[in-house]
């Protein structure tokens, strides 16, 4: 579904991405784990086009994306969810939902769904995106992101700050989206929460790939996991 | 004349002034609020929408109304379609810098103004009013007979004056519902809160720049074509506009919308005010003073909300 090979990339004339290779296939949870500063999110922001490629290509369903302009690249069906929520702080529920559905001219059908994952959110459709709680934040950056009918959903710590309910809720939601066919790449720094749902795991290091491994032949082998995470 | 008919004169020139920088001030700190560019070019879009609306005007010839309608349609256009054409060639290729904008603008600044010198002239030129009829006012009095109106020598206003108000109110209204209930306006917000997720949800922010530098430009010429039958156009004509938006803008909170209305009417009015019964020049003192005060007490400005 989603296909790097040899993705390099940086900020200015510091390189963090080094010839990364790593795919992601419809209905999986491939999960990219290493230690600050490894490239988990530069990742992300250059599937995205946020930053422009140094080398290497990016496909998505065989077409190839990595060229394309950012606003481009969303409309081919990449879900961004990012760190830290970004959401459109002084927009209403609604219209942050409302752009969403702009990215592809999606169907009000396609905000029913999104909302009905997140039934909260209707209950909260005229209030300003930034006076939500944490969590009611994070579903409607998720709802945001179902919007746009992605095909591939990227999840950077979807769980970062919040109380271990709404970390099930969203968990719920990334397991029912991967059982009806989403390819999803997810950041996240709780080893445990990773492998109770991956499927499989990228390790990254200093920018590189190192390692891919199947997430059921990882339960129970530490030494692999306090190679790359370990401090 | 008593100080009430006076007072009520003076009210109605402020009002004029009001409304035209009010429009001038909002293209500015639309401008600012989305692109975080400080456009010191503002006022030379400004000159040449009252240029641009005499060239019109006096090219279509005929009635006034008919020049001066062609004028306040093709000169806001030009302006809007030049400013777009200077950020896709200029602001863009620097990043949007804030320091570096700074300079271009500047740059641009003299381009226009020398540009303009060279081909329209050093001279001020009038555009006729499509309508310019002597109101006269009535002001009222306790006489014998209790509650009097009276028509006193002297005051009086022209239907073209309280076109510019009316004009100038609806625009900004126009203006006010495309930020607030139209597609384009939310797409515009969503840039200006966050570039990069706009980008993400597929909206173009380049040319979302371009058409917001465009419509900020654009919103300059329209208020010089407004007051051009009141001022002349001048190729040098461009300098207030720009000190007292900047005022504006700074008073009403930058990128704050109802902000820059109010700080308009504020210093528009008192300006008129002041300069009728005391000095221009004292006006111009106070406004100034006015910013200083609020970049001390209020570095935000009276409605700008402190950036997080």
């Amino acid at each position: 579904m989603l296909e790097l090979s040899d993705v390099s990339t940086g900020y200015g004339e510091a390189q963090v991405l080094r010839d990364v290779s790593l795919d992601v296939r419809a209905g999986e949870i491939h999960c990219l784990l290493g230690r600050n500063g490894a490239g988990k999110t530069t990742t992300m922001k250059a599937i995205t086009g946020l930053l422009p490629l140094w080398g290497g290509t990016i496909h998505l369903d065989g077409a190839e994306i990595g060229a394309l302009p950012a606003h481009r690249v969303g409309q081919t069906g990449v879900g961004y969810i990012p760190q830290g929520r970004r959401l459109f702080g002084e927009l209403t529920v609604a219209q942050n939902l409302e752009i969403g559905l702009m990215t592809r001219r999606s169907s009000a059908a396609v905000r029913e769904r999104a909302l009905d994952l997140f039934p909260r959110l209707r209950e909260r459709m005229g209030q300003r995106a930034q006076t939500l709680s944490g969590g009611e934040q994070q579903m409607l950056a998720t709802a945001r992101a179902l919007c746009t009918e992605p095909k591939v959903l990227l999840l950077d710590e979807p769980t970062e700050g919040l109380q271990p309910s709404m970390i099930a809720a969203i968990r719920d939601v990334i397991v029912q989206l991967r059982s009806e066919g989403t390819a999803i790449l997810l950041v996240e720094q709780r080893i445990d929460a990773v492998l109770a749902v991956a499927d499989r795991v990228t390790f990254l290091e200093n920018g590189h790939a190192r390692e891919t491994w199947a997430a059921a032949d990882l339960r129970g082998n530490h030494a692999v996991i306090d190679r790359y995470l370990g401090v | 004349m008593e100080f009430g008919p006076y007072l009520m004169l003076a009210s109605l020139e402020g009002a004029v002034t009001a409304a035209v920088l009010a429009l001038t001030a909002v293209g500015l700190s639309l401008v600012f609020g989305i692109m975080r560019v400080v456009n010191v070019a503002h006022g030379e879009f400004f000159m040449l929408g009252a240029v641009l609306a005499w060239w019109v005007s006096s090219w279509f010839g005929g009635p006034a109304a008919v020049g001066f309608i062609a004028a306040a349609v093709i000169a806001p256009v030009l302006v809007g379609l030049l400013a777009a054409a200077a950020d896709m060639t200029l602001l863009k290729r620097i990043d949007y810098d804030p320091e570096r904008t700074i300079v271009v603008t500047i740059g641009l600044l003299y381009v226009i103004q020398q540009v303009t010198l060279m081909t329209y002239g050093p001279e001020a030129r009038p555009v006729e009013p499509p309508f310019n009829t002597r109101l006269a006012l009535p002001w009222f009095e306790w006489g014998e007979n209790g509650f009097q109106l009276y028509w006193p020598w002297g005051l009086s206003t022209t239907s073209y004056k309280l076109f510019v108000i009316a004009a100038a109110a609806a625009v900004l209204a126009a203006v006010w519902l495309l930020m607030r209930h139209t597609k384009i306006g939310l797409i515009m917000r969503a840039t200006q809160l966050d570039g990069e997720m706009a980008q993400v949800f597929g909206i173009p922010v380049e040319r979302v720049y371009a058409f917001t530098f465009g419509l900020g430009a654009g919103l300059a010429a329209l208020a010089a074509v407004l007051i051009v039958p009141i001022q002349q156009a001048h190729y040098l004509m461009g300098g207030d506009p720009l000190l007292l938006s900047f005022i504006v803008v700074i008073i009403g909170g930058l990128g704050s919308l109802p902000g820059t209305v109010v700080a308009a009417l504020l210093i528009g009015m008192s300006d008129g005010i002041i300069s009728v019964f005391f000095s221009p020049t004292l006006a111009k003192i106070l406004a100034t003073l006015l910013v200083a005060l609020v970049l001390v007490f209020r570095p935000q400005g009276l409605f700008g909300t402190r950036a997080a």
